[in-house]
């Protein structure tokens, strides 16, 4: 589809969206409201309060708190998942012993972890980095486990008769291959690293968008809530594309029918 | 006898997931004298590329004797460069670095081993396409920076695995020319297998014959007087080429039918 043309249709859909908003919120069908303001607060009022955040700049400190997190639990998150499954990878025998384990934890449901988490590490940014680490980790150690396991066996046997010694078949053939794994799976570990620093922001803490949010929502404050959302969602849509324009950098040597956008 | 490699009585077998063996190639003995460029023909699933695999030494025998220069191999073999089937460059890797690489690990340094790499493009018609990706050339192009990424270590001998096989007619013809090229400049010895009779005659100065599998074992060997320097596309016209064609055919052809009957035609 033509660019101009693909871009005009999603301002539409935005466009619709707001125009039912605004119409449900203020136009009386039979004497009530489809959507009444008290619950769906108004396209007016939320903009209103976005802007006042921004002006007042009272928001900058949240969305820095909140990107710090993120930034940090996809970092320490990143880096031990790399390590970990390189490591299972190149060793079965870890890899079977652990392998129960790591379905357990990987099978709990992170939410419940935020209290343990606050206890032990506070209500400050620690115990909201701990919460995305549990998140952003097992994208990665599986991606890097699979990258590792699934070389091509023509490519080892290639490595091999070029002369390659085991130092030198993980530095050009192990390596790549896990980190290009790792990579493929940018876009979910990212939106994993913010989700767990809103979630934990939401469930206990003293500043971030989630906190913002939570806070809104303990004074009915329905526009603070939707502002609360938006500025947020904006903000994935900010990383997300960051993430896309380093993707293109590192991924040079895939087809492009391999990189997804999502 | 003493050639660049010597099979001898080599009998390779799989254990299979049902606790069965499966044996692909059985007692067969071969020898590639230095600078002979052998042949080897037989039908589809006769285990033509495992005995490769045990020249490279990336597969032991279950019995019998792989020597390279006469002395026994018992590890990889340092002397060969593979040309592999499939796709065997590393992806992530340019042209450029993919032909380097195999002079980076013998401990060439980085700078050097890049320009003789650039030299090696050249020589293969890809001088203007180093930095490229694998995926961004064609399957042909492709398999120009294989063979360069495997002449560049300058092996003793050069194994080659239908090497041309996923290729379309006219680009075969081409690639068969430079391989004939580059070879003429310093004889290698060279084992090349194929399912192609026409190729094989074209190119080698022996052809040999392989029975069905399994348990296949060599039942022919032909050589081939065709003078050099040879042009592929010409050299099929030759009274001499058709001759020799119709002799081999007629051993070949009986286990191409045999081969069909046990694969189901695939």
């Amino acid at each position: 589809m033509h660019r101009g043309k693909l871009i005009l249709l999603q301002l539409l859909v935005g466009v619709l969206t707001i125009s039912v908003w605004e119409i449900g919120t203020s136009v009386p069908i039979g004497g009530s409201y489809l959507l009444p303001p008290f619950f769906f607060s108004t396209p007016v009022d939320v903009a209103l309060r976005i802007i006042k955040w921004f002006v007042e700049g009272t928001v900058w400190r949240h969305l820095w708190i909140t990107l710090y997190e993120a930034m940090m639990a996809f970092i320490i998150g990143s880096a031990a998942g790399v390590i970990i499954g390189f490591w299972f990878a190149r060793q079965p025998v870890v890899a079977a012993v652990f392998d129960p384990y790591v379905k357990m934890i990987n099978a709990l449901p992170r939410v419940v972890l935020a209290p343990i988490f606050a206890l032990w590490f506070g209500l400050g940014a620690a115990s909201k980095i701990a919460l995305g680490i549990t998140l952003v980790f097992f994208i990665v150690f599986f991606n890097v486990y699979q990258g590792v396991r699934e070389v091509s066996p023509t490519i080892l046997a290639n490595a091999r008769m070029l002369g390659m010694n085991d130092r030198a078949l993980m530095r050009h053939v192990y390596w790549p291959s896990a980190l290009s794994w790792m990579f493929s799976s940018l876009h979910t570990s990212v939106g994993f690293a913010v989700v767990g620093a809103v979630v934990g922001e939401y469930l206990g803490s003293a500043a971030g968008l989630g906190y913002l949010i939570q806070q809104a929502e303990g004074v009915f404050d329905v526009a603070g809530v939707f502002a609360g959302m938006l500025v947020l969602a904006a903000f994935v849509l900010v990383i997300d594309g960051l993430v896309t324009m380093a993707e293109r950098r590192l991924l040079v040597w895939r087809p492009a029918a391999e990189t997804h956008s999502l | 006898m003493r050639g660049a490699l010597d099979l001898d009585g080599v009998t390779v077998a799989f254990r299979l997931a049902d606790g069965g063996i499966y044996t692909a190639v059985e007692g067969a003995t071969l020898s590639v004298a230095d600078g002979e460029f052998v042949a080897i023909v037989g039908p589809t699933g006769c285990g033509k590329s495992t005995l490769l695999n045990v020249a490279a030494g990336l597969q032991p025998p279950a019995a019998g004797v792989v020597r390279k220069a006469g002395v026994p191999l018992t590890a990889l073999n340092r002397d060969a460069g593979y040309l592999f089937q499939a796709d065997a460059l590393f992806p992530w890797k340019t042209a450029l670095d993919n032909v380097a690489i195999g002079l980076e690990t013998a401990g060439v340094s980085r700078r050097q081993a890049r320009e003789r790499a650039q030299a090696w493009l050249t020589r293969v018609g890809l001088g203007a396409f180093g930095n490229r990706y694998p995926h961004m050339l064609s399957g042909g192009q492709r398999k120009r920076v294989g063979l360069a990424q495997v002449l560049i270590r300058d092996p003793k001998i050069l194994l080659m695995d239908e090497p041309f096989g996923p290729l379309d007619a006219q680009t075969r013809q081409i690639m068969g020319n430079l391989l004939l090229e580059l070879w003429s400049t310093d004889r290698k010895a060279v084992l090349f297998v194929t399912h192609d009779l026409d190729e094989a005659i074209a190119l080698a100065d022996r052809v040999v014959i392989m029975s069905a599998g399994p348990a296949s074992r060599i039942i022919g060997d032909w050589p081939v007087t065709l003078p050099r320097p040879r042009d592929i596309a010409e050299v099929k016209v030759e009274p001499a080429f058709r001759a020799l064609h119709r002799d081999i055919w007629q051993v070949l052809k009986g286990e191409v039918l045999k081969g069909y009957a046990q694969t189901g035609g695939g």
